[in-house]
């Protein structure tokens, strides 16, 4: 076999085993993405009861309470990233971490000191690489979120909220995150989740007016035990859409790869072919030479 | 005759959700029983076993027991949520695992989370009556 053959077919080789682990990375995460989404769905209930109780409580009570309301000098605001503890999922890191970015480099102007959290092994080691510090890392949980890690990370980032920037701890709170839109879309976003921002609003608040709620054992301690866990089931919430949207990334990014290593195989496949060909043609005519040459020397000697 | 509309919702999923005639938890000021009419409440739950007499098609069913870890209750036009970020019908408690975790929690095997998810097995455990 000619050299030029054998290294296309170790080339066909190579690729298809690609192809297996690309495919096989493909079936993983569209299984994994319908769960993902019904765990999405299975938390949209506490969410919604617990918003629909903040709401009442705030609209009620003309509690004031720490996590509630700009403070005047706003010197220090945190960021927490979520990105995906693996890569193979496309755009999905990236995307994320440039949004966070693009939120860090606009809180600069205006001001403030910015201060980084990241979930995720693949959002902590982009900065890592780059010496930037962080103020917290988890990582471990990115494609199934439990609610307690949700706590854990909300614990820390209120903690520090409560201390203030001028003590070393933050007095803004935004979360990036990827909203999961469709199967084939999946959008990076940044919100602002601290201080909470109580919009005065004449409209009737979905699921009808509040009821005079009476509260126990009184409105300010209601809403203190109520907004930390708000920021739990938040941060909970928007851990889930990550996840959902890091299997549909993935997916999306290990169809094209496999189809790609498809396209690879069947040029591959064409090159060997004609490789072959070639071979065999040229051994044709070197039998043929040799033939005519021997029988033009026996014609010579007679 | 009225009927409450109850939701037991824990963080990640809906626990149990359907008509009842009496529902029964322990708030920070001590136990309250909601019925149909009651005036609208927003109050804190301490960790307890809450009590939900049901209600199949108008008639009396079956008494449903679940533990929930802390949590909020709300009630409004006779409609009840019972908010926590961990919720278990009783008699879906496996007491042999909630057994485990207690021996592991009192042995401090959980690091500093330990007291609580000691105090979680314990509420676990005495609500199946072990």
């Amino acid at each position: 076999m000619g050299a030029q053959l054998r290294v296309y077919r170790r080339r066909i080789a190579s690729v298809s085993a690609t192809k297996k682990i690309t495919r096989a990375q493909e079936l993983i995460a569209t299984a994994r993405i319908v769960k993902a989404q019904q765990r999405v769905a299975a938390s949209t209930p506490y969410a919604r009861e617990i918003t629909r109780a903040v709401s009442a409580v705030a609209s009620h009570s003309n509690a004031k309470h720490p996590l509630i309301g700009e403070r005047p000098r706003l010197r220090r605001a945190a960021i927490v990233l979520i990105t995906a503890d693996r890569g193979f999922a496309g755009a999905y890191n990236s995307a994320a971490i440039k949004q966070a970015e693009q939120l860090a480099s606009l809180l600069r102007d205006e001001g403030k000191e910015v201060v980084r959290y990241v979930i995720g092994r693949k959002g902590a080691s982009y900065y890592r690489f780059r010496g930037i510090e962080l103020a917290g890392v988890w990582s471990g949980f990115s494609d199934n979120p439990q609610y307690g890690n949700a706590a854990e990370v909300a614990d820390a980032v209120i903690a520090d909220f409560e201390k203030g920037g001028e003590d070393g701890g933050v007095d803004e709170l935004h979360v990036v995150s990827t909203e999961f839109v469709s199967m084939l879309t999946q959008t990076a976003v940044a919100a602002r989740v601290l201080p909470l921002e109580i919009e005065e609003s004449t409209e009737p608040p979905t699921g009808g007016a509040f009821a005079l709620y009476e509260f126990e054992p009184s409105p300010a301690e209601v809403l203190d035990a109520l907004l930390p866990h708000y920021i739990k089931a938040r941060l909970f919430n928007a851990l889930l859409q990550s996840a959902a949207s890091e299997h549909a990334a993935r997916r999306r990014a290990m169809k094209s790869a496999t189809d790609n290593a498809s396209d690879l195989i069947r040029q591959l496949t064409r090159l060997a072919n004609s490789a072959r060909q070639a071979e065999i043609t040229q051994e044709i005519s070197e039998i043929v030479g040799g033939a005519n040459a021997l029988a033009d020397a026996n014609a010579g000697s007679e | 005759m009225a009927e409450l509309d109850v939701a037991l919702v824990a963080a990640d999923r809906e626990v149990w959700s359907g008509k009842a005639s009496l529902v029964v938890a322990k708030t920070a000021d001590g136990e309250v029983g909601i019925m149909p009419q009651h005036q609208p409440i927003l109050s804190v739950m301490n960790p307890s076993v809450i009590t939900i007499k049901t209600l199949v098609d108008g008639a009396p069913g079956e008494v449903l027991r679940a533990v929930v870890h802390g949590g909020f209750l709300s009630v409004a036009d006779n409609r009840v949520s019972l908010l926590s970020e961990a919720a278990e019908i009783v008699d879906q408690i496996d007491a042999a695992r909630a057994q485990e975790s207690l021996t592991t929690a009192q042995a401090g095997g959980y690091g500093a989370d330990s007291e609580a998810a000691a105090a979680r097995a314990e509420l676990r455990l005495r609500a199946v009556g072990r």
